[in-house]
C-alpha cells in the first residue's frame, strides 16, 4: 500500500511540489511606502538573472535532496541549502529592487518567500525528526541556527527589507520591549513557581485541597486572555489605590502589573498540575523501598518522588514559558509593553512591517523557548537510564 | 459535584442577565466609569456581539474538525503512515505559534474584519484536535480491532463503526481545547475589526472606561466558563456510556 516509490520521501515530495509553487509566486512586494498595499514582484523581475538564478538554483537543489528516503543528514543538508538559497534571493530582490524606486519606497518578502520559508523549515524539521538527535546535540543546533539568524541580521544584509527599517526607526524601543517581553515571561514563570509548586507538593498529599483547587484552576485557565487583562485592571487599580504602599510599588490599574497578575493566573494550571502529576507519577515499588529504608516523608519526597517527576514538572513549565511568552503580547493593549506594543501599533496603523517586528520576534522566542525546555525535559528524563 | 449544580444556573443566569439586561448592571458598574461618561456599551446590542463572536467561533471550529479529523484519519491509514512524522512535527511547533501572532499576520495576508479572525481560529483550532484524534485512533484497544476484523467487517465499516466510535471521547477533549482557545482569540479578533465582545473591552480600554472593560470581561469570561464546562460534561456522559 506504500504510495512511494523506492527511496523517494513521500513528504518530501509534498515539500517540492509546494516549493515549487512558491518560487512560481510573488516573491517580493514592492509599495510606494510604508502603508500603501504594494504590489507582488516575480522572482524574473525582481533582479537580473545573474543574481536570481544562482539562489533558485540553490533552492531547487535543496528541495532535490529533500526527495531523498535516505540519509535524513541530505535532506538536512538540502534544507540548509535551500534557505540559504532562498535569503540570498531575498538580499538579492531588496537591493535591486530598492536601486530603481524613490526614497520612500519599501520592500518586503511577498507569499513566495513565506511559503518557501516554511516548506524549508518543514523539510529540516522533517528531516531532524527522522536523524533523532541527542538532546546536546539539538542545543546545538539551535545555537547554530539562532547565531546564524542573528550574524545574518547585525551583517546588514537584510537592513534593505522595510521590517528592518521599521526596526532601525526605533532600535531603542525594541531593546525595551524586548526586555519587558522577557521580563513579563520568564517574571511570571518565577512568580508562577514560587506559588504554585509549594502549592502542588501540599496538594499532592492533601487529596481534599487538590479537589479544591485544580477545577478553580482550569476554569481561570478558560477566561479569555483578553478579558482576564481586562479584568485585571479594575481589580488592581482597587489594590493600588487602597493599600497602602502598594502604589509606591508601582500597582496600578494599568502597565505591567495587572499584565503582570494576568499571567502568573494562567501560568498556576500547568505548574501545580503538572507538580501534582509529576509527583504522583513515582512508581509504587519505589515508595515502598524508600519507605522500607526508613526514609522520613521529606526525604521521600527530595529523593524519590521529585527526581522521578522532573520530566512532567518541567513539562509543565513548557507550557507556561510558551504560552506566557505568546499571552505576553495582550499587555501591549493594556500599557504593559513588549511586543505587543508593536503589533497592536501596527494594526492600529495598518502598517504591515510593524506588525511583523511585533510578531516575528515572539514567534522566534516561543519555538526557541518550546525546543529549549523540550531538550531539558529529555536531559531529565534519560539522566536515570544513561548513568545505571 | 453540588457546587456545580448551585453554580452552573447561578452563572447562566448572570450571563444571560449581563447580555440581555445589561441597564440592570448599572449601579453596580457606574462607580467604574468614568465620571459623566456612559457606564454601558450602547453602540451595538451585547447580545448581537454574542452571538457574532459565537457564530464566529462556531464556524471556524466546525471547520477544523471535519478537516483535522479526515486529515487525522488519512495519517492513521496505512498509504498515509509515511505523513505521520512530519504532522505530528508540524502539530507540535504550531502549537507554539501565539495565537495572536497567527491573528496579527493573518491580518497582512486577508486584510481586516471577519475574515483574518475566523482563519486564524480554523488553523489554530485544526492543531489540539488532530492531536487528539490522532491518539485516539492510534490507541484503539487490539482485542477490540481484532473482533471487529474477526466478524468480517471492511475497513470502512471498521472505521466507521469502531475506531471512530471509539476516538470520539478523547476527539472531543481536543475539540473542547480547540474552541476554548478560539474564544479567546475571537475576543482578541476585535482588534482587527472583526464583531466580537472583544469590542467591549477594546472600547474600555481606549478611552479608559473600566465599566465597558468589566462588562465585556464578564460576558466574554462567563461564555468561556460556560461552554468549557458544558463540553466537559458531554464527554464524560460520552465517556460513561461507552464505559457502561
Amino acid at each position: 500500500m506504500k504510495t512511494t516509490g523506492a527511496g523517494l520521501s513521500a513528504p518530501g515530495l509534498l515539500f517540492a511540489v509546494a516549493g515549487l509553487a512558491a518560487l512560481l509566486s510573488p516573491f517580493m512586494t514592492l509599495a510606494a511606502n510604508r502603508i500603501v498595499a504594494g504590489e507582488g514582484i516575480f522572482l524574473w523581475n525582481m533582479a537580473s538573472a545573474g543574481a536570481v538564478i544562482p539562489g533558485a538554483a540553490a533552492v531547487l537543489a535543496g528541495l532535490g535532496l529533500g526527495l531523498l528516503q535516505q540519509p535524513a543528514s541530505l535532506r538536512f543538508a538540502g534544507a540548509v541549502l535551500g534557505l540559504g538559497g532562498a535569503l540570498w534571493l531575498l538580499t538579492q530582490g531588496a537591493s535591486s529592487l530598492l536601486a530603481e524606486t524613490g526614497e520612500y519606497a519599501r520592500v518586503s518578502p511577498a507569499v513566495g518567500f513565506w511559503v518557501l520559508l516554511v516548506v524549508l523549515m518543514l523539510l529540516m524539521a522533517d528531516a531532524l525528526t527522522a536523524m533523532a538527535p541527542r538532546p546536546l546535540t539539538r542545543g546545538a543546533i539551535l545555537v547554530a541556527i539562532l547565531s546564524a539568524l542573528g550574524l545574518i541580521l547585525w551583517s546588514g544584509a537584510l537592513s534593505d527589507l522595510s521590517v528592518m527599517q521599521e526596526f532601525a526607526s526605533r532600535r531603542d524601543a525594541f531593546l525595551r520591549e524586548t526586555m519587558r517581553h522577557l521580563g513579563l515571561a520568564f517574571g511570571s514563570l518565577a512568580a508562577a513557581v514560587v506559588i504554585g509548586f509549594p502549592l502542588g507538593i501540599l496538594a499532592h498529599r492533601r487529596a481534599a485541597l487538590r479537589s479544591a483547587t485544580l477545577p478553580v484552576l482550569s476554569f481561570l485557565q478558560t477566561i479569555p486572555s483578553l478579558a482576564m487583562f481586562g479584568l485585571m485592571i479594575p481589580i488592581l487599580s482597587w489594590v493600588g489605590a487602597t493599600l497602602p504602599g502598594a502604589r509606591a510599588l508601582g500597582i496600578a490599574g494599568i502597565g505591567f502589573a495587572p499584565a503582570f497578575t494576568a499571567l502568573v493566573l494562567y501560568s498556576l494550571l500547568p505548574v501545580v498540575g503538572n507538580t501534582v502529576a509529576g509527583l504522583a507519577s513515582a512508581p509504587p515499588a519505589a515508595l515502598e523501598a524508600a519507605r522500607g529504608m526508613g526514609m522520613t516523608p521529606g526525604q521521600r519526597l527530595r529523593r524519590v518522588e521529585l527526581p522521578l517527576g522532573l520530566p512532567i514538572i518541567l513539562t509543565g513549565l513548557r507550557i507556561v514559558l510558551v504560552q506566557n511568552i505568546g499571552l505576553a503580547v495582550i499587555a501591549g493593549l493594556i500599557g504593559g509593553g513588549g511586543f505587543g506594543t508593536f503589533v497592536f501599533q501596527g494594526l492600529n496603523q495598518t502598517a504591515t512591517d510593524l506588525i511583523l517586528l511585533g510578531a516575528l520576534p515572539t514567534v522566534v522566542m516561543a519555538l526557541s523557548a518550546a525546543i529549549v525546555m523540550d531538550i531539558l525535559v529529555d536531559l531529565t528524563r534519560r539522566t536515570p537510564k544513561d548513568k545505571t | 459535584m453540588t457546587p456545580g449544580l448551585i453554580l452552573r444556573p447561578l452563572l447562566i443566569l448572570l450571563l444571560l442577565a449581563l447580555v440581555l439586561r445589561p441597564e440592570w448592571f448599572i449601579p453596580l458598574f457606574a462607580p467604574l466609569a468614568p465620571e459623566g461618561g456612559p457606564v454601558i456599551y450602547t453602540r451595538s446590542s451585547l447580545l448581537s456581539l454574542s452571538l457574532s463572536h459565537l457564530a464566529l467561533v462556531a464556524a471556524a471550529s466546525a471547520a477544523a474538525t471535519v478537516v483535522a479529523v479526515t486529515l487525522a484519519i488519512l495519517v492513521t491509514r496505512p498509504a498515509g503512515a509515511a505523513f505521520r512524522p512530519l504532522s505530528r512535527t508540524i502539530t507540535n511547533m504550531g502549537q507554539t505559534f501565539p495565537p495572536v501572532a497567527v491573528l496579527a499576520l493573518a491580518v497582512p495576508a486577508l486584510g481586516f474584519g471577519a475574515g483574518p479572525t475566523l482563519v486564524a481560529l480554523f488553523l489554530y483550532g485544526l492543531l489540539p484536535i488532530f492531536e487528539n484524534a490522532v491518539t485516539g485512533l492510534t490507541t484503539l484497544p487490539p482485542a477490540t480491532m481484532e473482533a471487529a476484523r474477526g466478524i468480517g467487517l471492511s475497513r470502512w465499516q471498521r472505521l466507521i463503526k469502531v475506531e471512530l466510535p471509539l476516538a470520539l471521547p478523547v476527539t472531543l477533549t481536543g475539540i473542547r481545547l480547540s474552541v476554548v482557545i478560539a474564544l479567546g482569540t475571537a475576543t482578541i479578533g476585535s482588534t482587527v475589526a472583526a464583531r466580537t465582545l472583544g469590542e467591549v473591552i477594546i472600547a474600555g480600554l481606549l478611552t479608559s472606561n473600566t465599566a465597558f472593560v468589566l462588562q465585556g470581561g464578564l460576558a466574554v469570561g462567563l461564555f468561556a466558563v460556560l461552554i468549557y464546562d458544558a463540553l466537559v460534561q458531554l464527554e464524560r456522559y460520552l465517556a460513561r456510556r461507552m464505559g457502561g
